[in-house]
């Protein structure tokens, strides 16, 4: 048996008018995990799926699926493999149930022993009472959850979601959320694009950024969190200074003369700071928490790769 | 691990999906080449053909059924296959088809029945409505009939399905049928023999594909044809045969269909 649900090595795409979309990215998933795949527009997120999927064909390299190579076994790849894509892709004329049931026909499943699946699908996902309803009058989040009832329908092993919660309210996501808990708990390996990344945080147990089509960060969300540990607090002084204190165990910054940045790890006290500060006499007129958590630590990976 | 794709049941669910579209929109399809034809048979067939007097023999209006039926087979069935295709492109449901385990000669195959199921409906509607104003017609050779109505359906929807690859816009899937398809048809002897024509004009129209489309066909409801039936049988199955290998080679690229 495959070690990984999916495996990428060295994926290129260059797109027809020459714009490089990934300049050869490694990504391996494990079975069972949820993994999120993050990075800023245009990094490259989608064309990877799409290479996966076999929708966008790729310049170089490989990638399999539980094992299955996309140029050997395309087949088996596919069988076990679902994608909600960024965009809506179903014919917006057709009837709901119409489209999940071709869906399945196209995976070869005839109707007799689709329909019961259908059924099953489309009433965990509410959208049942709508079956009958032509799909260009769904709303919006109806329409998302219409896509990943397409995509769960031949019960694939792998399911890639790009952007699912994009433009879906509050309520509505959190559905999403603890229905795609309840199936990767149930055993299927999901990998998600976000651009929020609390959602990433809420569900995944593993992570990639992407930037500029190269993979700069792959992790466990576990140690990202971790290197968040550390807290940053920001001083308004009293008086000027002309440069950073140095206290043992606390480093500090000077923003400008009368702004002191502190990254303090969260299992030290504050305290501690405050005291060493009056030591050196320096006066606090207030302090205020550095906003930060993962976009911070998002947005200097990313800074990171701009040189 | 178990992997037993079942393709008949994936090219049934295409199919079947091409036909329900067509017969959704039944007013765009399935109406008008009955209304038109009806105006065609009332003008040039009782109206104007009594003075025209006879061609090949026939009874004018009999003369004009079989080209009006092949005139309307070919248009409805390209235009069913492009309009389908591009849509489905342009839609991008067309990764509904590309994520699913499909080999591509089944996505070929049920976009062109589709196209041969909608070609082959209008002909009988066509074919019925000039019943109406020509009771007594009956079928010279029934098989010969058949076959072509198929092939012919067969071949128009492969180009169709081309066009709609091409397409990059909904003027792209309109003029091809609009600026060739329609003209060649109109003087590819639908409404007269080339009999009737100048010497140089005959021989022009010897180069129009059109005409052993129409000819034959008219051959086998009417007996009479303007050119050889064996090698207008031989040129459509060729053309049938290069206009799929040509399909599925661009299929098989991405052309128009993977980025
Ligand atoms: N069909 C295409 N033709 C040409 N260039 C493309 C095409 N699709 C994407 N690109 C380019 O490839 C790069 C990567 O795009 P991609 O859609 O993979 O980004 P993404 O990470 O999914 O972004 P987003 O978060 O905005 O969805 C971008 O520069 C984009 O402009
Ligand atoms: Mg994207």
């Amino acid at each position: 048996m495959a070690e990984y649900a999916l495996e990428i090595n060295n994926l290129q795409k260059v797109y027809d008018n020459n714009v490089v979309a990934l300049k050869g990215i490694n990504l391996k998933v494990q079975k069972g995990d949820f993994y999120a795949l993050l990075g800023p527009n245009g990094a490259g997120k989608s064309s990877t799926i799409g290479i996966i999927g076999s929708l966008v064909t790729k310049s170089a390299g490989k990638v399999s699926v539980f094992g299955n190579d996309i140029d050997t076994d395309l087949n088996k790849a596919k069988s076990m493999l679902g994608v909600v894509s960024q965009e809506i892709n179903f014919s917006q004329f057709e009837k709901v149930l119409d489209i999940v049931v071709t869906q399945a026909g196209f995976y070869g499943i005839p109707k007799s022993i689709a329909m019961p699946k259908v059924e099953n699908i489309l009433k965990r996902l509410s959208l049942w009472d709508k079956r009958n309803d032509q799909a260009r009058t769904l709303s919006g989040g109806y329409k998302r959850r219409l896509m990943i009832a397409k995509a769960l329908i031949h019960e694939p092993q792998l399911l890639i979601l790009d952007e699912p919660t994009a433009g879906v309210d509050i309520e509505l996501r959190r559905e999403m959320w603890s229905f795609l808990k309840e199936i990767n708990k149930n055993g299927t390996t999901i990998i998600l694009t976000t651009h929020y990344l609390e959602e990433a945080e809420q569900l995944c147990r593993n992570i990639g950024i992407i930037d500029k089509g190269t993979i700069v960060a792959n992790t466990s969300m576990k140690d990202l969190l971790g290197t968040l540990n550390v807290q940053g607090f920001v001083f308004d002084l009293d008086q000027p200074l002309e440069e950073a204190p140095v206290i043992e165990g606390f480093p500090l910054k000077l923003e400008d003369p009368l702004t002191l940045v502190a990254a303090v790890n969260k299992d030290r006290s504050i305290n501690a700071l405050f005291s060493e500060l009056t030591k050196l006499n320096i006066k606090i007129k207030s302090m205020r928490n550095e906003a930060n958590r993962l976009e911070e630590l998002f947005i200097e990976m990313v800074n990171a790769n701009e040189n | 691990m178990k992997t037993n794709f079942n393709v008949t049941v994936s090219l049934w669910t295409l199919t079947v999906k091409e036909v329900r579209r067509f017969l959704r929109i039944w007013v765009q399809t399935l109406v008008p080449p009955a209304v038109t034809m009806s105006l065609y048979f009332v003008i040039f067939g009782s109206l104007i053909g009594p003075r025209i007097g006879s061609m090949d023999g026939f009874d004018y209006i009999q003369y004009m059924i079989p080209g009006l039926i092949m005139l309307s087979v070919i248009t409805n069935s390209y235009n069913n296959v492009v309009s389908s295709f591009y849509s489905v492109k342009f839609q991008k449901s067309i990764e509904e088809l590309l994520i699913s385990p499909m080999p591509n000669w089944t996505i070929l195959l049920g976009f062109v029945l589709g196209g041969v199921c909608r070609g082959v409906l209008i002909g009988i509607i066509v074919f019925g409505v000039s019943l109406l104003f020509y009771p007594d017609f009956t079928v010279a050779n029934p098989l010969l009939t058949v076959t072509v109505l198929f092939l012919t359906s067969i071949l128009f929807s492969l180009m169709g399905f081309i066009n709609a690859v091409f397409a990059d816009s909904f003027d792209d899937i309109s003029i091809i049928p609009t600026f060739i398809l329609t003209p060649l048809i109109y003087l590819g002897g639908v409404f007269y023999s080339i009999n009737i024509l100048p010497d140089v004009w005959r021989s022009v129209s010897m180069a129009n594909p059109m005409l052993y489309v129409v000819n034959t066909f008219r051959e086998g409801m009417l007996g009479v044809s303007d050119v050889s039936i064996s090698f207008s049988l031989g040129m459509i199955i060729t053309f049938i045969l290069v206009l799929s290998v040509s399909c599925l080679y661009l299929l098989k690229k991405g052309t128009g269909i993977r980025q």
